[in-house]
């Protein structure tokens, strides 16, 4: 509603902004704005196999006024633009913008006169999602970053300001934004990361979580 | 380059490419469009579908309305001037021998530059593509009619073949060549106010400096480039 | 300062240039107030519409429920491929041209580099070909059961859509098992392909052929027998040969009309004649025939890469001339990503000429010698024309792609006009147009 804005700042905003996150996080309502080949990866991430109903948000809106996340999922032609930031200002507050795909987030391979190089020229974006397409998986991945960067968003303009004096002085947690879901979501795998994030060395965790491997594929249950 | 000939896979000049992969001097007159016409016979079906045209139009009008035929690739091309293009389009759908009932695309080459200024001098740069296909006999044939940027006007085919409609709004859109009696030609897919014909030859790719940490790199169009 | 009096765009002359205003609901402006005009509704939808199939617009003018006018805005996914393939090699076009029709993207691939081929003069070997054919049947089948999911779910019928998606997850499994990728796969190179297939795919292909009809079967019984689903479909959106013809429509919507014109027939490309396979029609010219025909096409392309898959053999998959073929084939590294150590060896150990190759190759490209060729090939949803030009260079002259959607959606008012607005989005639906096709 955007009376929680309005509260004073103190002990008990802190409860308060966690709860409030929480529940604009837990029932984040997508905008359906499938453009190009993204927008079948979208539709196949809310289907099935994938099933983005796992974070309550299978409900993809087809009303702008309904929804409070936009997934600008496709290449924005120079003819799109002025329909994107239409529909992105007939979105309520608080509302939320994943750049999903390169076109989306930067113009990718289509850098010439008909695309415009990344939608942070028409829309703030809060996540940007790289890959032609995304698969499902990253689809989900960068939508679970974006709930936690909602759960930890500051509440009102006092606590924005302090934040952001903490983040200058360097006092400020770090979010993890890099924290893979799979050890987010796993106390004793989370605590092992923030202690391998803390000495530097992420890339070496997440290398040791594979026993070493390059990757996992899915269906073997083994590394290859 | 000046004269039309292309010398080396690098462009230099002299003996600079010594990798001898793309030291031949290649000889191309007329760079992407060929200056010739094919004699006949022409083999195949090539010469009936001539024949049964001329039968169509007419000996006279044949003489006058395709000064070129050109076969190349197991593809037949007749050259056409514009104002005998509606007769000819017509004969091609109607005739019994012919019976060009699916115009599958039409579209447009812009020839700027190609060849070289030297092959280039007077030569219209816009060459307006109809293909059409014979479902009745399986064939297919390519039309071309080319106009110059100074008088781009070509008569639209919308009247024997509807289809033609959205082909060559696009055209026009992406060229700015105007088809003469089409019924609303207008922009299709650039916004209304757009200025300028994107996909012309002189017009600007229009891609914007990429960004590195640290680094930059130009636009495709601008980058370096072996032709 | 100037300004016009442009109901729709009006502009203002400033110091920065002209600025324009586009509005929308001046209609009392626009139309007078004509008496008979007041019974007229005209409605927009879209270009950011659930039910139109991608960033499509439509302008419908209504009396009551009936549309009387159908006008169709394009354009709102021009990405401009065209042109950029110009400033690109021959072989990047590839990667360019995939992402037109994104559900199609190995037909935009086969076409592209068949039209190269005709222009370099040449063939590609037996193994590469017959793996042609197996992709673009194994991405008919994905494209189809998106087609049908899309469709179900404009209808309202929301189970066709997760199951249509479900049974796609499946064919692309195995394409990204040949490719390394879902979607835009750049797999289909000119001169061949970019990899042999994966060892033991041919199992995993023969897995599909045997749980696919059961899912084809389960589709049938979800909406075939279904009498809401019938009545929704039946008689909407007629469209019979004439109009077919004289509009330029080709694929499964004129084959639903009765002509059973299918270029892997009549004009057969990448050895399609010597497989056995019917052409699906239908003779009812609605959307209803549509679907039918796009469910039995699945059931035929299933027969043929079954016939594929027995009639692969060890072969090259890439034309024997170094000056045209790719060098290296890739293989997983330990880092994850795509290497080439053999390759890597060969031309920096061994061979001078290989990197020679190699160097002109990923720098400079091949030429192509000059002249034109249009090449069309059946997509799921009709003719794919490539008109591609050559100055002998070593980047196309000019790329221009006759995309069925583009011109199968120009059907779209003679099959919506004087029906409900309802069937308005059954009748899109039942052309399947693809936007990135349509406005490339």
């Amino acid at each position: 509603m955007g009376l929680e804005e309005k509260l004073p700042s103190g002990v008990l905003l802190t409860s308060v902004e966690k709860l409030v996150n929480w529940t604009r996080k837990s029932s984040l309502w997508p905008a359906t704005f499938g453009l190009a080949c993204c927008a079948i990866e979208m539709m196949a991430s809310g289907a099935g196999r994938y099933d983005l109903a796992r974070f309550g948000m299978e409900v993809f809106r087809a009303s702008p006024r309904q929804a409070d996340l936009m997934i600008v999922a496709g290449r924005v032609s120079q003819k799109m633009a002025p329909v994107l930031r239409q529909i992105y200002d007939q979105m309520p507050e608080p509302r939320w913008v994943l750049a999903m795909g390169v076109c989306a987030s930067s113009g990718g391979m289509f850098n010439n006169y008909a695309i415009v190089q990344g939608v942070d020229h028409v829309v703030p974006v809060d996540m940007y999602l790289p890959g032609c397409p995304p698969r499902p998986e990253m689809l989900t991945d960068a939508i679970l970053k974006l709930h936690y960067k909602i759960q930890h968003e500051p509440l009102g303009a006092k606590r924005a300001a302090q934040q952001a004096a903490a983040r200058a002085d360097g006092t400020a947690p770090d979010l993890h934004l890099e924290m893979p879901s799979s050890v987010r979501f796993d106390p004793e795998k989370r605590r092992a990361y923030e202690a391998a994030a803390a000495a530097g060395r992420t890339g070496q965790f997440a290398s040791e979580q594979r026993g070493g491997h390059a990757l996992l594929l899915p269906g073997t249950g083994a590394p290859r | 380059m000046t004269d039309g000939f292309r010398r080396g896979a690098f462009g230099v000049t002299g003996s600079g490419d010594t990798s001898g992969f793309g030291g031949l001097v290649r000889v191309e007159p007329g760079g992407a469009v060929a200056l010739h016409s094919t004699d006949r016979p022409y083999g195949g079906w090539f010469d009936e579908v001539t024949d049964a045209l001329i039968d169509a139009v007419g000996e006279a009008t044949w003489a006058a309305a395709v000064p070129r035929v050109l076969v190349d690739r197991g593809e037949i091309t007749y050259f056409v001037v514009r104002e005998h293009l509606l007769t000819l389009v017509q004969a091609l759908r109607d005739d019994e021998a012919l019976r060009f009932e699916l115009c599958s695309s039409v579209s447009a080459v812009d020839y700027l530059d190609s060849g070289g200024p030297a092959a280039n001098a007077g030569r219209p740069r816009f060459h307006v593509v109809h293909h059409l296909t014979s479902m009745t006999y399986r064939r297919r044939i390519r039309l071309e009619v080319a106009v110059t940027a100074e008088d781009p006007h070509v008569p639209s085919v919308t009247g024997v073949y509807p289809t033609a409609d959205w082909h060559e709004r696009e055209v026009w859109d992406m060229f700015g060549v105007v088809f003469d009696g089409h019924p609303a030609l207008t922009r299709i897919l650039m916004p209304d106010d757009w200025d300028g014909h994107p996909q012309r030859k002189d017009y600007p790719l229009g891609g914007v400096p990429v960004e590195y940490v640290g680094a930059q790199i130009p636009p495709p169009d601008e980058r370096r480039s072996y032709r | 300062m100037t300004t016009t009096s442009d109901p729709y765009a009006g502009s203002r002359q400033t110091t920065e240039g002209r600025v324009y205003t586009v509005t929308g609901g001046d209609w009392d402006q626009t139309f007078g107030t004509d008496l008979h005009e007041e019974e007229r509704l005209v409605v927009n939808m879209g270009p950011q519409h659930p039910s139109t199939h991608g960033v499509l617009r439509l302008v419908l003018d209504l009396e009551g429920e009936t549309v009387t006018k159908a006008r169709v805005v394009i354009g709102y996914l021009h990405t401009g491929i065209e042109k950029t393939t110009e400033y690109r090699t021959w072989t990047q076009g590839t990667t360019l041209v995939t992402r037109m029709d994104y559900l199609a993207p190995l037909f935009n691939e086969t076409a592209y580099c068949l039209a190269v081929e005709k222009l370099l003069g040449i063939a590609v070997p037996q193994r590469a070909q017959t793996i042609r054919v197996l992709v673009m049947e194994l991405n008919r089948i994905a494209s189809h059961l998106v087609g049908l999911a899309t469709f179900g779910m404009e209808m309202g019928a929301l189970t066709g859509m997760t199951n249509g998606f479900r049974e796609r997850e499946l064919v692309l499994d195995v394409l990204e098992e040949i490719t390394g990728l879902r979607m835009n796969h750049a797999y289909v190179r000119p001169g061949g392909l970019a990899q042999d297939l994966p060892a033991g795919v041919e199992v995993r292909i023969r897995e599909l052929l045997t749980v696919m009809p059961e899912r084809i079967a389960a589709m049938h019984r979800l909406l075939t027998g279904q009498p809401i689903w019938q009545r929704r479909l039946k008689d909407v959106g007629y469209l019979d040969v004439t109009g077919c013809l004289a509009l330029g429509v080709t694929g499964p919507v004129l084959r639903s009309a009765g002509l059973p014109w299918d270029l892997r027939k009549v004009e057969p490309y990448c050895g399609y004649e010597t497989y056995d396979f019917e052409v699906p029609t239908a003779d009812t010219a609605d959307a209803w025939g549509r679907y039918l025909v796009r469910v039995a096409e699945i059931g035929e392309s299933l027969k043929i890469i079954g016939q594929a898959v027995d009639r692969l053999e060890p072969g090259p998959v890439m034309v024997e001339d170094k000056k045209i073929a790719w060098p290296a084939q890739l293989s997983l590294g330990a880092d994850g990503m795509g290497n080439s150590l053999d390759h890597v060896r060969h031309i920096m150990g061994q061979s001078m000429e290989a990197l020679i190759h190699h160097f002109k190759l990923v720098t400079e490209g091949f030429r192509v010698p000059a002249g034109q060729v249009y090449q069309a090939i059946e997509s799921p949803r009709g003719e794919l024309g490539y008109h591609v030009v050559s100055d002998g260079g070593t980047r196309p002259f000019r790329v221009h792609v006759r995309d069925p959607s583009f011109v199968n959606l120009q059907a779209t008012a003679a099959m919506s006009e004087g029906g409900m607005i309802a069937d308005v989005i059954a009748a899109i639906a039942s052309i399947d147009p693809v936007m990135g096709g349509v406005d490339r």
